[in-house]
């Protein structure tokens, strides 16, 4: 279940770019599992993995600004299918590029904390759950915070609200885009720190990181963070559940299969809203 | 196209080379045999996402679907599956010509109808969706669907099945499956020729540029999309049949519903060669595919690295594609008038 606040992460992310440059980011679980290796990194060169929390943004901030400078910044304002699939190319070339750095095992990073028991050990936590869960929250309300209160985090906000009227008053929206595709790199990246130390990272997982993010943002909505919190959750036990019910094999089918309902559903209550045009 | 002995020149030609072609490099029969595949799939994918506007990424859904349904039907017609599910990695199921022919046949016609049901089934949902979510979707089905076939145990579940074997008494298998997939790239090429010269072309057109104001008009989008993707699965349907026997071997992620590979190359041919074109995708899955086998054979182990740098580069530099850039080099070969001679 802690792992839903992992995955709210990557959600307020993808809400955030989506926001404000009208881009869905594909490559979203990419940069999860690029922030996995990091921790993996730093744990084979005997650095404590939970200290990646705080390196892996740093790398990804600058990732996510590198492929903003190369590729982003000449899609942001084509159609959105354009965007999509740009964002679709860089998925695949960074998973491939993963795969033939890292290989295509599946690698994790030994954290070494104990577990907690409560209750006589009737319950027990792993202390690296709870503390991720934590730093993810704690990560997520300083996001906010900073959307909020700086001055970078106005224009942000200014500029998802009307682009061009933030410009007009001076913004430079093109700092703006590229902060806030960098930020969601980052946030991408401390994520994958965490889902490194408490799962595993394979090259391939990427993908399946990115749907769920965008399932969990169009449950609760953009830039609505406690919605991201409790869909992120929501979705944590759902699949947990359901690997139990019907098998560990049924699991990434699951996890599609929901966004499929979840989106048919969706549009069968807005089609009510439309119906007048029927 | 304003003479009229260009086409006949042009498709005489095309016709010269899918018949010549595989005889003259037979050490390549299979390449061209996928060849010919990718344009079928690049001219599927382009009903949907060049003329309608609608970007699937998971019509890979119905080429699985074909190759499993025509696999498991010769299987049907010819052996107890209760037995090849016991022996089924050893097995190879041999048969004489006639039954081969007549099981592959039954199986294509069998795995088209169970496609375009499902299409229909599915289509009546997901279409109703838009823009994005359309996209995120059909890419959600894809992975969904391969990932249901690996756990199904009736078609070999994870470990994949087995297609029969091609019968030696009919000589090499690439060419006559290079045949096969000439034929259907004619097929598919003039029946979409026709289709989008009616009505229904029209109609699709109409939705790809204003889909509220095409239902606003009276046009029934949502029938009209539905038998869009329905045409896109029947052709895509006999081309999974094709490969399942091609293959020999049906492995649920990487043969039957290989999103990352196929999946992904037909909206990138598509684009390549200039989407809502008829002769844009067949030009850009022939460049892709050349392109292609070149990578596999010089970048042994980067050539996915190599997908993703030109998914990339097509997309952010090349958005109109091959004919998309000669129509506007030459509008005139177009039948196009350029605005600043008439005036």
């Amino acid at each position: 279940m802690m792992i839903g606040a992992l995955f709210a992460l990557a959600a307020f992310g993808m809400a955030l770019v989506w926001g404000v440059m009208n881009v869905i980011n594909i490559a979203q679980g990419e940069f999860v599992v690029l922030g996995g290796y990091v921790a993996v990194l730093m744990a084979q060169s005997g650095i404590h993995p939970f200290f990646a929390i705080f390196v892996a943004p740093v790398v990804l901030y600058g990732v996510g600004w590198f492929f903003y400078q190369t590729i982003i910044k000449r899609v942001v304002d084509k159609d959105l299918f354009t965007s999509l699939l740009a964002t679709f190319g860089i998925s695949i070339l960074v998973q491939q590029l993963m795969n033939q750095i890292f290989g295509a095992d599946i690698r994790r990073a030994p954290h070494g904390f104990g577990t907690w028991g409560f209750f006589d050990n009737l319950v027990t936590v792993e202390q690296v759950k709870l503390l991720t869960a934590l730093a993810a929250l704690a990560l997520g309300g300083v996001m906010v915070l900073f959307l909020k209160k700086s001055r970078l985090g106005q224009a942000i906000r200014a500029t998802a609200q009307n682009a061009r009227a933030a410009r007009i008053m001076g913004i430079d929206t093109d700092k703006v885009y590229a902060a806030t595709y960098s930020l969601n790199a980052a946030i991408c990246g401390a994520a994958g720190a965490m889902v490194a130390m408490i799962w595993v990272v394979e090259p391939y997982i990427g993908l399946v990181y990115t749907i769920r993010a965008f399932m969990i943002a169009i449950i609760a909505g953009l830039g609505n963070l406690s919605g991201v919190v409790l869909a992120g959750l929501g979705l944590g036990v759902a699949e947990n559940f359901a690997g139990f019910i019907m098998g560990a094999e049924f699991q990434i089918a699951f996890v599609f299969s929901l966004l499929v309902v979840i989106l048919v559903g969706r549009s069968i209550l807005l089609g009510r809203k439309r119906e007048y045009l029927k | 196209m304003s003479s009229n002995n260009k086409p006949v020149l042009l498709y005489g030609g095309i016709l010269l080379i899918g018949i010549f072609l595989p005889l003259a490099l037979p050490a390549f029969q299979t390449q061209i045999s996928v060849m010919w595949m990718m344009v079928t799939f690049a001219l599927t994918w382009d009903i949907l996402g060049g003329r309608m506007g609608y970007n699937s990424f998971g019509n890979i859904v119905f080429f699985g679907v074909g190759m499993y349904a025509s696999a498991s039907m010769q299987h049907e017609l010819y052996f107890d599956i209760g037995q090849f599910e016991v022996i089924s990695d050893q097995f190879n199921l041999q048969l004489t010509p006639e039954k081969y022919l007549f099981g592959l046949g039954l199986g294509m016609i069998v795995g088209a109808v169970i496609c375009v049901a499902l299409a229909w089934v599915l289509g009546s949902g997901i279409l109703s969706l838009r823009g994005h979510y359309f996209a995120i979707c059909t890419l959600g089905l894809g992975v969904a669907v391969g990932e249901l076939a690996g756990t199904i145990d009736y078609i070999g579940a994870g470990s994949g099945m087995a297609a029969p074997v091609f019968p030696l008494a009919m000589g090499s298998a690439g060419l006559f499956y290079s045949y096969f997939f000439f034929i259907l790239v004619v097929v598919t090429f003039f029946s979409l020729k026709w289709l989008y010269s009616t009505r229904f072309g029209l109609a699709i057109n109409a939705i790809r540029d204003d889909e509220d104001k095409a239902e606003a008009m009276g046009l029934h989008t949502t029938r009209y999309k539905t038998l869009a993707w329905c045409v896109s699965a029947f052709f895509l349907s006999f081309a999974g049949a094709g490969f399942g026997h091609l293959n020999g071997f049906i492995d649920p992620l990487d043969v039957a519903f290989p999103g990352a590979t196929f999946g992904v190359w037909m909206v990138l041919m598509a684009i390549l060669g200039g989407k809502g074109t008829l002769w844009g995708p067949v030009v850009g899955a022939l460049a892709f595919h050349i392109t292609q086998e070149f990578f596999w054979s010089t970048l042994l182990g980067w050539q996915r690295v190599a997908l993703g740098l030109m998914i990339v580069i097509v997309v952010v530099f090349f958005p109109l594609g091959i004919m998309g850039w000669a129509r506007e080099k030459w509008p005139e070969r177009f039948g196009h008038i350029l605005e600043e001679e008439s005036s």
